[in-house]
C-alpha cells in the first residue's frame, strides 16, 4: 500500500469535510473598530492564575500600561488597552458565564489613544532562553488558538525533554474563522520573528508552519521570506476538520501519533498557533503588552462581516452595532460552530480567547426529534481520535460513565463534534460525552 | 435596534449539522429496491406484485397498531417497515399464499421489532425473523417454487397465491406443468445441486432467469441498486463486501479440496439469495457491527456459516439462519473489536 503511506502524511484518518464559509471575510484586510465608551476586563482572560491589580478607582491609565500583574509562574499581566480613567474594579459577567472580578475602564474619547511606547529591543535573540520565557510572560500572551493556555508557560520545557520540531499551526479549519488566515497574510515579518523566538525558548532546531490547502495564498506570501536554511518551512496538508487539533496535526505533518494522555513535547513537539506567534513576534521586541487582536465577526444577517482589531474588553453589544447586525433571534457563538461557545448575554466583553464571533440564525437553534441510534457507523468513521461514539452514547444513556472511561477511553474524547455532526439520529453524542466527563471528574474527586 | 430585544438561544456545540435523516436513509432503502421489486413482478407476474403489497401492508400496519397501543408517536414515516415488508416479500417464493405472507409481515414487525423496543433496538434483522417463523410455520410452501417468466402471469394468479387461510394450499404441480418452459423441475439451483449434483451455469445466475425466490435471482440488479446506496453513502458498503469475501472464501477452501464434489466460490455467491442477503439482509445496520473489524469479523462469519449450512446442512435456506446467526454474535464480535484509538499504546496483535 504504497500509494496509501503517500497519502498519509498529508492528513490524519477519519475527520469531516465541511461546508467552510470562510468568502465572506477572508478576503477583507484588518481593520481596526473605535473605542468602546467603556472596557471590561476580567482579571480571569487566561488558563491558570487570574492576574492581580495594580490600579485603584480613579486612577489615569494610558493605553498599554500594565494594569494587573501576574501572579506566579501560570498566570499573566494584563494592559490597558486604552487611554482612560479606572472606573471600577468590580464583578462582572463573563462569556464562560458566571461572574468574575473585572478591571472597568471609562476610555478618554478625546485623547488619540497613543501607545506607552518604551525603547525597541533587537536583543531578544541574543538573550537567554530564561529571560526570553520571562519576556515572552511580560507580554501578557496567551495561546490565541482559543484555549488562553499562557505562552511562556508553554515555551518551558523540562529539561529532560528535548524538542526537535516546533509546529506552528495555520490550519484554522473551523468555518466562517478567518483571523489566522488573514495574520498570515499581513504580517509575515512578525511571524517569523516568532517563530524564531518559539524555537530559540524550546530550543528547537527546525519549525514547520502547517496551512490547510484551501489557504495557498498563504503558502506564496510566507515561501519567498522563509530563511534558505531550511530551518523554517510551510506545508500544506489536505483540507479537513478537525485539522487544527494538536494531533492531528502532527500525524499530518510528520506522521506522529501523541501518545494518549500525555502532551506533543513527549514526542519532542512544541506546538502553537499562527497568530500566537505572530503576536509575540510583534509584540516582544516592541516592549508592548497583548491589548487587542483580530476578531473575524461575521455570520447571518451581518451587513459587513469581517476582520476587525479589536481591544480586549469590548462589549458583544458594541461590535454588533458597528458590524450592522440586524435580527432578532439567533445564536451568538464565541469561536466557530463546531466547538465554540453560546454567549447568554450581550453585555459580555471579549476577551484574549475572543478569536471569532458568530452569529447563527435557525441553522443553529434548530432542534430535530433525537431517534434511537440506528447503528450506521457514520460516527465512529468521523471520529479523529477513533473512538466509538455509538456505544459510548448507549452508555451514556444508560448512565455506565465508568465504563465510559474504563473501557470506551472517553478521556481520549476532545469535543470536536465530528460524531454529532454526522449522526441521522440527532444523538446529542459531544453533549452527552462532555456530561460524563464531568461527571467523571466529580465522582474522581470525591473518591480521592 | 434594542439589543436587549435580541431572543438568544443558548444550546451546545456542535452549532452546524449535517446528516441524512434516517427517515432519508430509510426511504433510499426503497428506493434501492424498487427496481428489484419491478423485476421481480416481470418475472412472476401479479402474483408477485400481490405478495409485495400484502407484506408491506402488514408490516406497515403492525408498525402503526404496535405504536399506537404503546401510545407512541407512529414511526411509519420513516420508511423502516416498508423497507421490512419490501425485504420479506423478496425472499418469499412468488406463489406464497398471501395469508402467510401478511402473517409474516405481522411476526416480523411484532416478534423482529417491536418485541425490543423498535428501530435502533432490534437485535435481529425483522423481516429474517418473519422469514424464519414462517420457515417454520409452513415449511411446504415456503419451498415450493414456480417457474419465472410464464406465458400468462400477468393476467392470471398463481393458483397458491389465492389459498384461504387455514386451507391446504391448492398443489401447484399441475399449474407449473402446464405453464412451465422446458426443464423446470421446480426446484431452485441451489436444491439442484445439493440434491441432484446439476451446477446452474453461473451466467444464468448472475442474470436471474431461474426460479428462486420473488427478489434474490439477479445477481446482476442486486449489484447495481446496492451500488446505487453505496453511492449515495447510504449503506457501509464493508458489510455486503466481507460477506461477499467470507463466503467466497469458504467456498473456495471446499472448491480447492475437491472440485468435483464441492461447487465454485462464482456459484456459491451468486446463488440462493446470498447476493440479496449481503447486499440487504445482512447491512442491517442496527443488527450488524459498527467497528471497523467487528463488520469484517461478521461478514466472515456470516460467509463461512452460509456456506458450512448450505454443503453439509439440511436446508438450502442457509444465508438466512447464518446472519441471524451472526446478528446474535454481534455484540460479542463488538465488544471484542473496539478500534485502537489514536495515540494508544501498540498492541501485540497490530505491532
Ligand atoms: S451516527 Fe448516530 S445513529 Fe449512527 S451509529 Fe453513531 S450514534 Fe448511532
Ligand atoms: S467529539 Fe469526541 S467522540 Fe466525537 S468525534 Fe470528536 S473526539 Fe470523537
Amino acid at each position: 500500500m504504497d500509494l496509501f503511506k503517500l497519502f498519509k502524511k498529508n492528513t490524519f484518518s477519519h475527520g469531516i469535510h465541511l461546508d467552510e464559509y470562510k468568502d465572506e471575510t477572508n478576503a477583507k484586510t484588518t481593520r481596526r473598530l473605535p473605542f468602546a465608551p467603556e472596557l471590561t476586563l476580567p482579571l480571569s482572560q487566561n488558563t491558570g492564575k487570574p492576574a492581580k491589580a495594580i490600579v485603584h478607582k480613579g486612577q489615569q491609565v494610558t493605553r498599554g500600561e500594565i494594569i494587573a500583574v501576574a501572579d506566579g509562574f501560570m498566570s499573566v499581566p494584563l494592559h490597558s488597552p486604552v487611554t482612560g480613567t479606572i472606573k471600577a474594579i468590580d464583578i462582572a459577567k463573563t462569556a464562560e458565564g458566571g461572574k468574575q472580578p473585572a478591571i472597568i475602564i471609562t476610555t478618554a474619547l478625546s485623547s488619540g489613544q497613543h501607545l506607552l511606547t518604551s525603547d525597541i529591543r533587537n536583543d531578544y535573540l541574543q538573550i537567554s532562553r530564561e529571560e526570553l520565557i520571562q519576556a515572552v510572560q511580560n507580554t501578557g500572551m496567551v495561546g490565541l488558538g482559543g484555549a488562553a493556555f499562557p505562552s511562556h508557560v508553554k515555551m518551558k520545557i523540562p529539561a529532560d525533554t528535548n524538542i526537535h520540531t516546533v509546529l506552528i499551526n495555520g490550519c484554522e479549519c473551523e468555518p466562517f474563522m478567518t483571523t489566522d488566515h488573514r495574520v498570515m497574510l499581513e504580517r509575515v515579518e512578525q511571524l517569523l520573528h516568532g517563530i524564531r523566538i518559539a524555537m530559540k525558548c524550546v530550543a528547537a532546531p527546525k519549525a514547520i508552519i502547517g496551512i490547510e490547502d484551501n489557504k495557498l495564498d498563504v503558502l506564496h506570501a510566507i515561501e519567498p521570506h522563509l530563511p534558505t536554511d531550511g530551518s523554517i518551512t510551510i506545508k500544506a496538508i489536505i483540507t479537513k476538520y478537525p485539522q487544527g487539533a494538536q494531533k492531528m496535526l502532527a500525524y499530518a505533518l510528520l506522521g506522529i501519533e501523541i501518545p494518549s494522555g500525555q502532551r506533543s513535547s513527549s514526542v519532542g513537539l512544541a506546538i502553537f498557533n499562527v497568530a500566537t506567534l505572530a503576536k509575540i513576534g510583534a509584540l516582544l521586541p516592541a516592549n508592548q503588552g497583548l491589548i487587542e487582536r483580530i476578531v473575524t465577526i461575521t455570520g447571518d444577517n451581518i451587513a459587513h462581516p469581517g476582520n476587525y482589531l479589536i481591544p480586549f474588553g469590548t462589549p458583544l453589544s458594541f461590535l454588533l452595532e458597528h458590524v450592522g447586525f440586524k435580527g432578532e433571534e439567533a445564536s451568538l457563538i464565541l469561536g466557530g460552530p463546531m466547538m465554540g461557545m453560546a454567549v447568554r448575554s450581550l453585555d459580555m466583553p471579549t476577551t484574549k480567547a475572543t478569536g471569532t464571533v458568530l452569529i447563527l440564525d435557525e441553522r443553529a437553534t434548530k432542534r430535530d426529534d433525537i431517534l434511537p441510534c440506528i447503528k450506521c457507523s457514520r460516527c465512529l468513521q468521523a471520529c479523529p481520535i477513533h473512538l466509538n461514539p455509538s456505544e459510548l452514547g448507549l452508555l451514556a444513556a444508560q448512565r455506565q460513565y465508568d465504563v465510559m472511561e474504563e473501557k470506551y477511553h472517553l478521556k481520549d474524547c476532545f469535543e470536536c463534534g465530528c460524531c454529532s455532526y454526522v449522526c441521522p439520529s440527532n444523538i446529542p453524542l459531544v453533549q452527552y460525552f462532555r456530561i460524563a466527563k464531568v461527571l467523571n471528574r466529580e465522582r474522581h474527586l470525591q473518591d480521592g | 435596534m434594542a439589543k436587549s430585544d435580541l431572543k438568544i438561544d443558548i444550546r451546545t456545540s456542535p452549532y452546524i449539522r449535517k446528516a441524512p435523516t434516517v427517515a432519508q436513509i430509510m426511504r433510499n432503502v426503497v428506493y434501492a429496491l424498487v427496481p428489484l421489486v419491478i423485476y421481480a413482478v416481470y418475472q412472476f407476474g401479479i402474483s408477485a406484485l400481490a405478495l409485495v403489497i400484502i407484506t408491506t401492508l402488514s408490516c406497515m400496519l403492525t408498525e402503526h397498531f404496535f405504536c399506537k397501543m404503546s401510545a407512541k408517536k407512529s414511526t411509519i414515516t420513516d420508511a423502516s417497515a416498508v423497507i421490512t415488508g419490501l425485504l420479506l416479500a423478496m425472499t418469499l417464493p412468488p406463489g406464497f399464499p398471501l395469508w402467510m405472507g401478511a402473517i409474516a409481515g405481522f411476526t416480523a414487525i411484532a416478534m423482529g421489532k417491536t418485541l425490543f423496543g423498535g428501530l435502533g433496538f432490534n437485535v435481529f434483522n425483522p423481516a429474517l425473523v418473519g422469514r424464519a417463523f414462517i420457515q417454520a410455520a409452513f415449511p411446504v410452501s415456503i419451498t415450493t417454487w414456480t417457474p419465472a417468466l410464464a406465458t400468462d402471469r400477468f393476467v392470471e394468479f398463481i393458483p397458491s397465491t389465492l389459498a384461504l387461510p387455514f386451507m391446504k394450499p391448492l398443489p401447484t404441480a399441475d399449474w407449473t406443468a402446464q405453464v412451465a418452459l422446458d426443464g423446470f423441475s421446480g426446484a431452485t439451483p441451489l436444491a439442484l445441486m445439493k440434491f441432484q449434483g446439476i451446477m446452474t451455469d453461473t451466467y444464468d445466475l448472475f442474470f436471474g432467469t431461474i426460479a428462486g425466490s420473488t427478489g434474490e435471482t439477479s445477481s446482476l440488479l442486486i449489484l447495481i441498486c446496492g451500488f446505487y446506496l453505496v453511492y449515495r453513502k447510504m449503506l457501509d458498503w464493508r458489510i455486503p463486501a466481507a460477506v461477499l469475501f467470507g463466503t467466497a472464501i469458504s467456498a473456495e477452501f471446499f472448491y480447492f479440496m475437491d472440485p468435483t464434489k464441492y461447487p465454485s466460490p462464482g456459484f456459491m455467491v451468486c446463488s440462493g439469495g446470498l447476493m440479496f442477503a449481503a447486499v440487504f439482509m445482512a447491512s442491517d445496520m442496527v443488527a450488524s457491527p459498527v467497528t471497523p473489524l467487528g463488520i469484517f469479523v461478521f461478514g466472515c462469519l456470516v460467509g463461512f456459516l452460509t456456506v458450512i449450512i448450505r454443503l453439509f446442512g439440511g436446508l438450502t435456506e442457509a444465508v438466512m439462519y447464518a446472519i441471524l446467526f451472526g446478528n446474535a454474535a454481534t455484540p460479542l464480535i463488538e465488544s471484542y473489536t473496539q478500534p485502537r484509538i489514536y495515540g494508544a499504546r501498540k498492541q501485540a496483535k497490530d505491532k
